[in-house]
């Protein structure tokens, strides 16, 4: 099953054809998402019109993660089977997920300001995603600064392995540090309790923020691909192979 | 006999070499020779097991070194192009280092003597010349009986003398039925077959 | 197991002849230290606020900056082409390497911490924390900045890198370590969060290791 993807030919083939899906299907699925959001939902009793934001931050938060997790799949699939395009998927994916995380940054802080009148709260879930976005950071540092990009994609795979192990953990410190520092009291970021009148546009969002990554990380890996089979030529090989 | 069969490596993306064989017998040193960049270098690290190859086997009488890469690491000493001396220690300490590492004993004057560096002992490596230094990385072929030597350029900034007391090293490592792989361009008047690698620049 | 303690040996010897090595570390463990009081003032209540904190950041960062000559210089020397060949994995000349390493950064840390708490004005309730999350905690430290030193190994500006890669992966020691002492301080007890640094600890040697060494050996390249 897996072979049938390696060859890369093939699976830019396979890739090419999905990419005008992806791209039709994040347009109308962010528009419905965010007409949705913007303009269905009613204002929160509590957080008036400010709750809107929870529909942009918590699906990138979200991703974020997700992304990464992909991009660990990815990097074990690059290191155990050798796999000719997984490790550029990895490369490719890294900087979505790192401005997935961002906009969770973002959006996050933009929330803060009306809720706890400070634009940076040491919340646990913002301190986490802060902590992911420097995960992200290094591995995309890591591959630019290894000049072979054979050896860089395996460094980074596991790179990528060492913090996906250790995600967990840190997650689970970061919890642990802020519930004996901020005894309750404060609003989390995401209520566990959500409503379903907004569970709705939510999920639309996540998957709409999903149908833009794959398009985007599509994008990203014809060009990881197309920039492989130049430095092939380069060297006065066959392009493919 | 240590031979390699159909050995392709490839080293970033680039093809150094591919279906390549070579066989080297007990007593005759193999000395590969060709242009910079034919992987003269890639194929001694190859047979030393610090790479491995994309594609071929190499074996030891038939038995490829991956069934037992531990075994074919212990009958083996590899000489690279960096001479793997710390400055801060002596070159007794370093080679003694070494010889320990391996299981060997902790006296190494004999070893030392072989390439003439006994005066040299218990100086600090920091002071050594770089043929000295390159000296007491060849004195580690001393230290063991190892079947295999595989040497990379191992006579680069020696002078005249000091190549003769490494010819005779390897002169008699080979009359003991030794091995010898090695990438050099000066003759060293030993019983050897050269493996002439052509330059290969192939992507993978 | 002779080889074993025949690198250990060597590079913890190599660290004090080169002089640097350890005294470096505490230096600016000190230094690193000192300038908190200087930055936020003297008041006592403060700095006794900040004190675990501090010395436990501190303490990290002293840790990061010896790392990066872990394996870069036998990387340079040829060394760790040799090392690969010893009859040693590869996983147990990084245990070993990291047993020198924490021997000559993590110990004199260590030896030096309760001194620094006590300039901050940490209760003396604790200072026995202080130390046992230290032990359980900067081996952790080693091992971690082993991966990451590993990872960097002939990489130029590696040093850099370097922290930016394990910074993010020492913040759990860093939360347990403060919270044991605060812990300790206020009477809730210590014991948790050393337990959480224990296991952490086990994890580190189980697994650290062999992510280092298969690390180091795309370097052998």
């Amino acid at each position: 099953m897996l072979h049938r993807f390696a060859n890369p030919a093939r699976f830019g083939r396979i890739i090419a054809a999905i990419l005008p899906w992806g791209a039709g299907a994040s347009v109308l699925l962010l528009a419905l998402g965010l007409y949705l959001a913007l303009f269905v939902v009613p204002p929160d009793y509590q957080q008036k019109e400010t709750v809107r934001i929870m529909f942009v931050h918590v699906p990138a938060a979200w991703m974020a993660t997700m992304i990464y997790a992909v991009m660990a799949l990815a990097s074990a699939v690059a290191l155990v089977w050798k796999h000719p395009v997984a490790d550029l998927s990895a490369k490719a994916a890294a900087p979505i997920g790192a401005g997935f995380t961002f906009v969770a940054l973002a959006t996050g802080s933009l929330w803060g300001q009306p809720m706890w009148g400070s634009w940076w709260v040491w919340d646990a879930r913002l301190t986490s995603v802060l902590i992911l976005f420097f995960l992200y950071l290094g591995y995309i540092a890591l591959w630019e600064a290894i000049d072979d990009p054979a050896r860089a994609a395996k460094a980074a795979a596991i790179l990528a392995l060492v913090g996906a192990v250790n995600v967990p953990i840190i997650k689970f410190s970061v919890d642990w540090w802020n519930t004996l520092h901020q005894p309750a009291s404060i609003l989390k970021l995401s209520g566990s309790t959500i409503h379903a009148s907004m569970l709705y546009p939510l999920l639309v969002m996540i998957a709409g923020f999903t149908a833009f990554f794959v398009t985007v990380l599509i994008i990203r890996m014809q060009r990881e691909l197309a920039a492989r089979r130049v430095r092939a030529l380069a060297l006065g090989g066959s392009a493919d192979s | 006999m240590f031979a390699g069969n159909d050995l392709t490596c490839i080293r970033g993306e680039r093809v150094v070499f591919r279906g390549l064989d070579f066989v080297a017998a007990p007593g005759v040193a193999l000395v590969l020779q060709g242009p910079n960049g034919a992987g003269k270098s890639s194929l001694l690290r190859l047979a030393a097991g610090l790479l491995t190859a994309a594609e071929g086997a190499l074996t030891w009488n038939g038995t490829a070194i991956t069934q037992d890469p531990d075994a074919h690491s212990a009958c083996l000493v590899y000489v690279g192009h960096l001479d793997a001396v710390k400055p801060a220690l002596t070159a007794r300490e370093n080679l003694a280092f070494w010889s320990r590492l391996g299981g060997g004993p902790a006296e190494v004057g004999g070893a030392l003597e072989s390439l003439g560096l006994g005066p040299l002992a218990d100086v600090r490596t920091r002071l050594l010349s770089a043929g000295e230094r390159r000296r007491l990385n060849l004195a580690r072929l001393a230290l063991r009986p190892a079947k295999l030597w595989l040497l990379d350029e191992p006579t680069v900034s020696l002078d005249a003398a000091s190549v003769a007391l490494f010819a005779a090293l390897a002169r008699a490592h080979l009359g003991a039925g030794g091995l010898i792989i090695a990438a050099t361009h000066v003759a060293l008047d030993l019983p050897g077959r050269v493996l002439a690698m052509r330059s290969n620049a192939r992507a993978a | 197991m002779n080889a074993f303690a025949r690198i250990f040996a060597r590079d913890a010897s190599l660290a004090f002849r080169h002089g640097g090595g350890a005294g470096l570390a505490v230096a600016f463990f000190v230094l690193t230290v000192t300038l908190f009081p200087l930055g936020i003032g003297p008041e006592t209540q403060i700095l006794e606020r900040v004190s675990a904190g501090v010395v436990w950041v501190a303490a990290l960062l002293a840790t990061l900056l010896s790392l990066d000559r872990l394996f870069q210089a036998d990387y340079e020397d040829g060394s760790l082409d040799l090392l690969a060949l010893a009859p040693l994995p590869l996983a147990l000349v990084v245990l070993a390497k990291c047993a020198a390493h924490w021997l000559t950064t993590g110990l004199p840390l260590l030896i030096a911490a309760p001194v620094l708490a006590l300039l901050l004005n940490m209760d003396a309730g604790g200072l026995g924390a202080l130390v046992l999350a230290m032990l359980l905690g900067t081996p952790i430290l080693s091992i971690f900045g082993a991966i990451g030193a590993a990872l960097t190994v002939g990489v130029r500006r590696g040093g850099v890198l370097l922290t930016i890669l394990v910074l993010p992966l020492y913040i759990p020691v860093l939360i347990f370590g403060v919270c044991a002492i605060e812990g300790a301080i206020s009477g809730l007890g210590a014991r948790p969060h050393l337990l959480v640094l224990g296991a952490l600890l086990l994890g580190a040697l189980a697994l650290g290791p062999w992510a280092a060494a298969a690390s180091l050996r795309l370097n052998l390249d």
